[in-house]
This record gives C-alpha cells, sequence and structure tokens, in this order.
C-alpha cells in the first residue's frame, strides 16, 4: 500500500488545486468578513455579518465532485493462478465487496454491476473487462451510459520465495453531479482506500479459510444505552452472506417445529 | 444460557443469554464441561484493555462436548459427540502464519483486524472473550460456546482424564510450556520467574523439564512462594528483600539468571519510584501498563541472556531500560501463545504421568459465583490461586 485516499488524476491536478484555493479563500474571506461585521455593532454591520457567514456557509458545504482513487495490497498463502480465477468470475465479488449486490456475468467480458447504497438506493454499471494477462492482471472499465464511471485493476504477482501471491487493486470511481454522486460517496467516499482494504483482507479470508471470520449473531449481555443508540441509528449494514442467510432459514425451522 | 458478562469495571455479573448458534461453515458449538478465570481476565475485570463493550462475555479456558459441527468443519477432525479442551487462540490454519506454525498470529480470524492494526501495525489472531480489538468473540464463561475454524483448535480428548486434568491445555500449562521454551534453556541453565500465579507454576515445571538446573520464583504471596518450592523453585519475597535485583545476584555469583522471565505483566507490583509514576499514570488512563517487573527483569537477566515475557501487556510502556537491552545483548521472546503447537505433546505428558496440572486449582465452584471470584482470585484472597467453574451446577438459569 502506497497511496492514500481521494486524489484527483494527474491531468486535473492543478485545476482541483485552484478549486480548492478558492473554496478555502472563500471560506476565510467570508469569515473574516463575518467578524467584521459582529464588531461593527451597527445595522450595516449586521448586513455585513450575514453576507459574509452565507458566503462562508456556501464555501464550507460547496464540495466539488471529486474522483475516488484507492490502493491496496494483500499477500495470500496461493498460488497466483487461484486468485485469478476466484476474481476472474466476477459474480464472485459481491462475496468481499460489501457494497456490491450483485454482479452479473453478461459474456466473456462483460457484466453488469449493482452496488447499494444507504437507504436501499441501487447503483448499476456495465463493466468491460479492457485488458487481462492470465493468471496475472485483470483491468476493466464501466460503459459509457452507466451511473457510475469506474475504472479497476487487479494483479497477481508470486511473492518473494514463493511465498503465496500478493494481489493488488486500484479503484477509480468518478461520480456523477447529484444525488448518484453523493450515494457513491457515502458508499466508497469517506476513506476509499480503507473500504478496498477491507474487501481485499475478506478476499484473501475467502481463499486462505475459507470464510469470512464474523460475531455477528453470537450471543452478549444487555449493551448499554450508549451502544444501544447507536446501534438504532446505524442497523447492521453489513448484509448476511447466503450461508448466514441459509442457517437463520433453518434455525427459524428448527425452533418453529 | 447462563454466561459470565462484564458489565463495567470491577462489574461482572451472571445473566441470561440466547445460546450461541453456527455462524460460519467452520463453525462448532461446545456444551462447556468445565471453564476457567485466567489471571489475563483480570486486567478485563480491571478496566485496564480497551475496546471492551458492557455485555461482552468473558473466558478463554474452557472445554466441553461438541453439540453441534457446522458444514465446513472436517468431520475426520471433529464430530458431534466429541470430547475437547479449546485453545484460547483461533487460528484458520491456513494462512502464511499458521503454516509455519506461529498459530497465535493468524491471518484470518480476527473481524476487526483493522482497529488491532491501527494499534500494532498488524493484527494477531482472534481471541475468545478478550476485547473487541482482538476479535470480539464471546467467551467460554458460558454453558455453550460457538468455536469458529473448529477442525483446527480443539483437541479431541482420550478417555478416562477428568476435566481438572486436561481443561489448563486450553491456555495456561502451553503458555507456561511456551515461556519456557522461550527461555531458550540449554543443560544447566538458572531460570529467574516474576510471579507465581498458575502461568509461572507451569512454567516453572516446564522449565525444568526443558533441562533447567536451578528456577528462582519471585512473588509475595505465600501460598504461591510454596507452590513454587513444591515444584523444585527457590523462591524469593520480593516484599522481604530490599532489592530483587541485588538479591538475584547475589544467588547466581554476580552473573546473573541466564533467563529472566516477566510472568506478571501489565499490572505489576512493587515498590520503586518508577512503579508509583506508572501507578499514578494508569490511574489517570495515560498509560495502560505498568512495566515495573519488565525493567527489573531487563536490568536482572545475565550479559547475552534471554527475556521471555508471557505476561500480557496492552499499549505503549514508558521507561524501559532500553540501553541496558542493546548493550548486554539481550534476546527478546515474547507472544501470545501458539495454542496447537503445545497441546497434544502436553496431552501426552499428561496421560502418561508426568504432570497433573490439577494441583493449580484452588477453587471450584458454580458458575453462578464467577463474580464474586474475580474479586477473591485479583486480590488473593482465600488463599485463591486458580478457580474452575461448574456452569451447570445450579441449573440452566441465572437467579
Amino acid at each position: 500500500m502506497t497511496q492514500a485516499g481521494t486524489r484527483s488524476r494527474d491531468a486535473g491536478e492543478s485545476l482541483s488545486r485552484a478549486v480548492v484555493f478558492q473554496r478555502w479563500g472563500t471560506l476565510v474571506g467570508g469569515s473574516a468578513l463575518a467578524l467584521f461585521g459582529i464588531t461593527r455593532r451597527s445595522k450595516s454591520g449586521i448586513a455585513l455579518a450575514t453576507a459574509g457567514g452565507l458566503l462562508a456557509y456556501r464555501a464550507a458545504r460547496n464540495k466539488q465532485p471529486q474522483e475516488f482513487y484507492a490502493e491496496a495490497s494483500f499477500a495470500i498463502n496461493c498460488a497466483p493462478e487461484e486468485a485469478y480465477k476466484f476474481w476472474r468470475n466476477f459474480e464472485n465479488l459481491p462475496q468481499f465487496m460489501r457494497h456490491l449486490e450483485s454482479v452479473r456475468v453478461i459474456d466473456n467480458r462483460h457484466s453488469e454491476w449493482t452496488a447499494i447504497g444507504p437507504l436501499g438506493v441501487r447503483l448499476h454499471w456495465t463493466a468491460e473487462i479492457v485488458d487481462e494477462g492470465e493468471f496475472q492482471w485483470i483491468v476493466w472499465r464501466s460503459l459509457p451510459g452507466s451511473d457510475v464511471e469506474q475504472t479497476g485493476s487487479v494483479q497477481f504477482k508470486r511473492a518473494p520465495g514463493d511465498r503465496g501471491t500478493i494481489v493488488t487493486a486500484i479503484m477509480e470511481y468518478t461520480p456523477p453531479a447529484g444525488a448518484v454522486g453523493k450515494t457513491l460517496a457515502s458508499i466508497v467516499g469517506k476513506d476509499p482506500e480503507f473500504t478496498l482494504r477491507e474487501d481485499l483482507r475478506r478476499f484473501k479470508q475467502l481463499i486462505e479459510a475459507g470464510e469470512i471470520p464474523t460475531t455477528d449473531g453470537q450471543p452478549h449481555g444487555p449493551r448499554s444505552a450508549i451502544v444501544k443508540t447507536i446501534q438504532v441509528l446505524y442497523p447492521e449494514k453489513r448484509k448476511p452472506t447466503e450461508f448466514e442467510v441459509a442457517q437463520r432459514v433453518v434455525g427459524q425451522r428448527r425452533r418453529a417445529s | 444460557m447462563k454466561a459470565v458478562c462484564w458489565m463495567g469495571v470491577e462489574d461482572m455479573r451472571v445473566e441470561n443469554v440466547p445460546d450461541p448458534e453456527i455462524l460460519n461453515p467452520r463453525d462448532a458449538i461446545v456444551r462447556i464441561t468445565s471453564t476457567c478465570i485466567c489471571g489475563s481476565d483480570l486486567h478485563l475485570y480491571d478496566g485496564y484493555i480497551p475496546t471492551l463493550e458492557q455485555g461482552d462475555i468473558l473466558g478463554h479456558e474452557f472445554m466441553g462436548e461438541v453439540v453441534e459441527v457446522g458444514p465446513g468443519v472436517d468431520k475426520e477432525k471433529l464430530k458431534v459427540g466429541d470430547r475437547v479442551v479449546v485453545p484460547f487462540t483461533i487460528a484458520c490454519g491456513r494462512c502464511f502464519f499458521c503454516q509455519n506454525q506461529l498459530w497465535s498470529n493468524c491471518d484470518n480470524t480476527n473481524p476487526n483486524a483493522w482497529v488491532a492494526e491501527k494499534m500494532m501495525g498488524y493484527s494477531p489472531s482472534g481471541l475468545f472473550g478478550y476485547t473487541h480489538m482482538m476479535g470480539g468473540y464471546a467467551g467460554g464463561q458460558a454453558q455453550y460456546a460457538r468455536v469458529p475454524c473448529a477442525d483446527v483448535g480443539p483437541l479431541k480428548l482420550p478417555e478416562g482424564l477428568p476435566d481438572e486434568k486436561v481443561v489448563f491445555l486450553s491456555d495456561i500449562f502451553p503458555t507456561g510450556y511456551m515461556a519456557a521454551e522461550n527461555c531458550n534453556i540449554r543443560q544447566g541453565d538458572t531460570i529467574a520467574i516474576w510471579g507465581c500465579g498458575p502461568v509461572a507454576q507451569f512454567a516453572i515445571r516446564s522449565c525444568f523439564m526443558l533441562g533447567a538446573e536451578r528456577v528462582i520464583a519471585i512473588d509475595r504471596v505465600p501460598e504461591r512462594l510454596r507452590m513454587a518450592e513444591d515444584g523444585g523453585a527457590e523462591t524469593i519475597n520480593f516484599e522481604e528483600v530490599d532489592s530483587v535485583i541485588d538479591t538475584l545476584k547475589f544467588l547466581t555469583g554476580n552473573r546473573g539468571p541466564d533467563a529472566c522471565m516477566d510472568a506478571v505483566g501489565m499490572e505489576a507490583s512493587g515498590h520503586s519510584l518508577l512503579y508509583y509514576m506508572d501507578r499514578a499514570k494508569q490511574m489517570l488512563r495515560l498509560n495502560l501498563d505498568r512495566a515495573e517487573v519488565l525493567r527489573q527483569c531487563i536490568a536482572a537477566c545475565r550479559k547475552g541472556g534471554t527475556l521471555s515475557i508471557p505476561g500480557v501487556y496492552a499499549g505503549l510502556v514508558d521507561k524501559v531500560p532500553f540501553g541496558a537491552l542493546m548493550n548486554k545483548g539481550l534476546t527478546v521472546k515474547t507472544g501470545q501463545t501458539h495454542m496447537m503447537r503445545y497441546m497434544k505433546p502436553l496431552l501426552d505428558r499428561v496421560e502418561r504421568g508426568d504432570i497433573d496440572p490439577s494441583f493449580v486449582i484452588s477453587h471450584r465452584v458454580p458458575i453462578d459465583r464467577a463474580p464474586e471470584m474475580y474479586k477473591v482470585f485479583r486480590d488473593k484472597e482465600d488463599h485463591c490461586t486458580k478457580v474452575v467453574l461448574d456452569p451447570w451446577a445450579n441449573g440452566a438459569i441465572a437467579a
């Protein structure tokens, strides 16, 4: 793992820097104006303060749509072929990428992706594999007309000393303006690298251990009021695995009989 | 079922909670027949290890009978009806670390690995009943427990060995043994062990098994010192000497012990200025650990000697004489116990009659009395050395 977080592509670097500069300028200037207005203690002062406050507020609110970029890598105790085959069947991806609801493979190069965001809002896009080296790498990108502009790549490289495979994934998203962009931002935006790293960790766990460790659904004693509140505010975001669903059904039947 | 829950600092309660269910394909459910309170549970009881939550079920030393297995469990290795002892570390058996016998460093069993990574760089394996940073798994001071990766950890037991003789294979016997192994013992070595708690008792006996000629054990609780002497150790009561380090120097002809073992960990006691500083900072929550014993171990160890640390530490440790460590060329060996390396060989030793681990037990009580036993064990009241709980003594419902 080398570079982190949310950043712009090189071409857009100077532009986005200008945007950031402008935004901070407005924020600082507006705040100063507001302060100056407040200290005047007059009608014009109040007007000045209001105008300054509005400027600062807008600057603080007005986030430019930005690209999300993340990269992460994990050493996995398996041959590159094994990891490649599991990933190459894109229908496996939702097993370890938590924000994906489903991926449906259309043909050898095309697949339909559905991501699920807060309040069950769904984003759809069609991905096309644009390059691949067998057992080595896969590169894909979304087709024009999708909800989301997405590029992804993954590389499978034999680790030194034949100690497994180093899997390196890179994801880039360009969110559109408006609600879809907000949904995407809430899915991957806060810390895109964290999201990707945890996805890759689950990939590794599935390949090595055959399952993703969990404690969801285990017993515990009474929780404190704070924890209960958090649980109400943020009900389990994670969707259960197929196995968990099957187990719950079996459990319910067993209790019913 | 009944379960011993942590409800806050020094507040343990027996609660009625739902029975555990299979959550992953490689899970098993064990009906617990014996379960213990570990010295390391006392760090949780006292609230010194972060990321514990009210309502968490504690306990990581337990054994019992398998009553359910998931579809992913290798039936050759484990099936319903097997009587097993369950190690406190959870290991997948298939990652780089498991395959290199570093079981307690398993990569794939901590669901909250990222939390541990924030504090430690990388996450060790998941543990039963030992904070959310270490996985948040419900513990074994209960009537049932869910055991993940059940075809790797649990050790099947032969007929005829009572619980008392085998339950400590879940933690303290292997932990004491690994601590002794970590002393790099060569024939004739002298080993100094700080602390005479249950792990140290097994460490003393293991040191002799591995060829040590002399073990010097340090504590202040008379019955624990006596138990150490029963195991063949010489003892120092640190309340009765001016300086443990000088006493060890005297006893070893100014050479120092070949290896020093810190079997105390983060809640050490002492009388030095640094100890009182640790104490004050711990009260202010400025640090988690009191490192008095660690400092003494480094100072007391002979040049080129080995430091073995089975005692639990949680965070950043202050005022450690690293200059002494470097200039004397000490080797440091530590870690949570790589349980699966030791359980079977040590079971063989129990079967052969080399050792009867039940000697450490001072209390065997119904699980309902667990809350009071935490206090008794921590304060070493009533000659308490080790508490074994019976989860079924008073029926299935908590009062």
